[in-house]
């Protein structure tokens, strides 16, 4: 059911939503920017729709909320391992079509990929999705392309037309409390754009063979693998674990896992100093080839959402949209090998 | 709830056995279904966990052969009889035994590439008659670091074994040469029943897996092991994916038809 509120009415929802829920979504951090006088959008808990940022895309995704960027998964105790606690209330994430989708790639990942993951699952099971309509694009955006720019898998929808806030809820438990601050009913459909300045097009007979293009080593000396692209992406999972110990007690301590990128030295090292795609290229290589084709072979569609994130943060100003759209000649170049 | 797949349990080790100076087999403690070629992450708290392989199955208990190498392998060696390991899995796909019952099978294996393939060796050398033919080529820097030497004895009176080394250091009792090297003598009396197991350093494998395809072996009548970093052995940290496969998950044994097309 659709419900339209100004936002002082909305607030009564937030409020009442914030006693039993962590509301996460894009926020505004003045002067946090990675750059002088610039100011950073990021995921963080919010009390009030009007902190929501939404003229602006966030730079990091809502994945941090699923998937911390640490996450302890016990302590050692001498003897004993102890696994830490949930965390006390559940979380509703305000988010965009394209991160909904990327939801259902991390799902993928950590709950059918091999066993399930009962990290990921307990956070999993206890968080709501908010999507947020999108009534224009961004200018690196490219979900129409990759099929992402329409969602309906949420538990409630927020567009913010003019001064009012309109609400498409599906959320049984909750459609109550909706309904009680609602200044008026109405069928609601959140927005999703049709068209995207950024064009992309992965063509449909790419295959591994794509490696041995000449594409890549380009990249060799353009990327300088800081990995920004792996941490900004919604849809990157890949973890490294790590052992701590407290120094005021060296008896005691924890093993954590923390987000790891395929860009980054030290990705593929194996004790006794081996290591696998030692160039920026080949890396480059390894994860575009992920993203648009080896997720798809295995989970049936496609990794990208097309967020345009990683276009958004490089620091050597290169574009993974662009990079798919070479792919079509890179098969070209390797079609006689 | 459903069963957290990180927490490790503890496993005494039996017994230490010295190959080498830096290469050491621990008897671990473990019951419960387990294939050669398979792996173990093995920690200890503060140093972390690495992926280490099967190298034995035993009666109650399984071999792991630690090279001391890194950062966690460094504190293993540590650790004596009657101390104990933390352990998850068996993980990994292992080798089927059952696709080279009844063949002509050539095993090459370089280094501590034995150490997975270990499992199947001692299977056919115990079970005589269980392959047509088994010939295992093992290939070692030089004498002091071949492994295994309690079990060449029992290899050589039941299998075909070549054992070289890149360096005999003037030892003469040693064949001197790459495995790759005997390869091309290797008989067959019907090369619709030859197998082979390729295990070992990357450039080993690529030559070895050549020279046996020129021999006239198919893609499909050939296996390799893949050695990565793994961090879970779950299919989820991503360090091990290679095009559309995760060792940890897939592999680390692969069928040649597939194993030939990873790229890393």
């Amino acid at each position: 059911m659709g419900y339209c509120y100004k936002t002082q009415d909305l607030q009564q929802v937030f409020s009442a939503l914030t006693e039993t829920y962590d509301l996460y979504a894009p926020r505004l951090f003045p002067n946090k920017g990675a750059f002088s006088d610039t100011d950073l959008v990021r995921y963080d808990r919010i009390t009030s729709p009007e902190e929501i940022v939404l003229d602006r895309k966030s730079r990091f995704s809502p994945k941090e909320v699923l998937l911390p960027i640490s996450q302890t998964l016990f302590y050692f105790t001498e003897d004993k391992v102890t696994e830490p606690n949930p965390p006390k209330k559940d979380a509703v994430i305000f988010l965009r079509s394209c991160d909904l989708h990327a939801i259902r790639r991390l799902d993928y990942m950590y709950l059918e990929n091999g066993p399930e993951d009962s990290y990921y699952r307990q956070l999993r099971d206890h968080v709501k999705f908010a999507l947020l309509g999108c009534s224009s694009c961004f200018d690196s955006c490219f979900c129409v392309d990759m099929g992402t720019n329409k969602n309906t898998d949420y538990d409630f929808s927020l567009d913010l037309t003019g001064d009012t806030w309109k609400i498409d809820v599906k959320w049984q438990e909750q459609e109550e409390l909706f309904r009680k601050y609602a200044v008026s009913q109405e069928t609601v459909s959140p927005a999703f754009v049709t068209e995207t300045k950024t064009r992309v097009h992965i063509p449909e007979n790419l295959t591994a063979k794509a490696a041995k293009s000449s594409v890549w080593k380009e990249y060799d000396s353009r990327c300088i693998n800081c990995g920004r692209c792996n941490f900004s992406c919604p849809t990157c999972t890949c973890f490294t674990m790590q052992d701590l110990f407290y120094t005021d007690n060296g008896k005691v301590g924890e093993r954590r896992r923390v987000w790891a990128s395929c860009m980054v030295d030290g990705y593929t090292d194996v004790a006794g100093g081996g290591s696998y795609r030692k160039t920026n290229g080949e890396r480059m290589r390894f994860k575009v080839m992920h993203k648009a084709l080896d997720f798809k072979q295995r989970a049936g569609y496609q990794m990208c959402v097309g967020c345009g994130r990683c276009d958004d943060v490089c620091p050597e100003y290169i574009s993974f949209s662009h990079c798919l759209n070479r792919l079509s000649d890179a098969m070209k170049e390797v079609e006689d090998l | 709830m459903i069963k957290n797949e990180y927490i490790p349990f503890r496993s005494e080790i039996k017994e230490v056995i010295r190959h080498t100076a830096i290469e050491y087999t621990f008897r671990m403690e473990y019951t419960g279904d387990v294939k050669p070629g398979q792996f173990f992450e093995v920690s200890i708290p503060k140093y972390g966990e690495a992926p280490i392989s099967v190298s034995g199955i035993g009666d109650g208990c399984i071999d792991l052969t630690i090279r001391r190498v890194g950062k966690v392998t460094n504190e293993v060696f540590e650790q004596y009889e009657g101390d104990t390991l933390l352990l998850r899995g068996p993980y990994g796909n292992g080798f089927d035994l059952e696709n080279y019952k009844d063949k002509e099978l050539v095993i090459v294996a370089g280094g501590t590439g034995v150490s997975p393939v270990r499992g199947v060796i001692d299977y056919f050398a115990r079970n005589p008659g269980a392959a047509k033919s088994v010939t295992v080529i093992a290939g070692f820097k030089t004498p002091d670091d071949i492994l295994f030497r309690r079990d060449l004895k029992l290899w050589e009176e039941n299998l075909n074994l070549i054992l070289t080394v890149d360096s005999r250091e003037g030892d003469k009792s040693y064949r001197e040469g790459l495995v790759t090297a005997y390869i091309p003598d290797l008989e067959f009396g019907n090369m619709d029943d030859a197998c082979a197991i390729v295990v070992g350093p990357p450039a080993m494998m690529r030559f070895s897996t050549m020279a046996l395809m020129d021999r006239g072996l198919k893609e499909e009548q050939i296996w390799i092991s893949q050695e990565r970093k793994m961090c879970c052995g779950l299919g989820k940290c991503g360090h091990c994916k290679i095009n559309d496969v995760y060792v940890c998950l897939d592999g680390p044994v692969f069928n040649f038809t597939k194993g030939r097309q990873l790229l890393d």
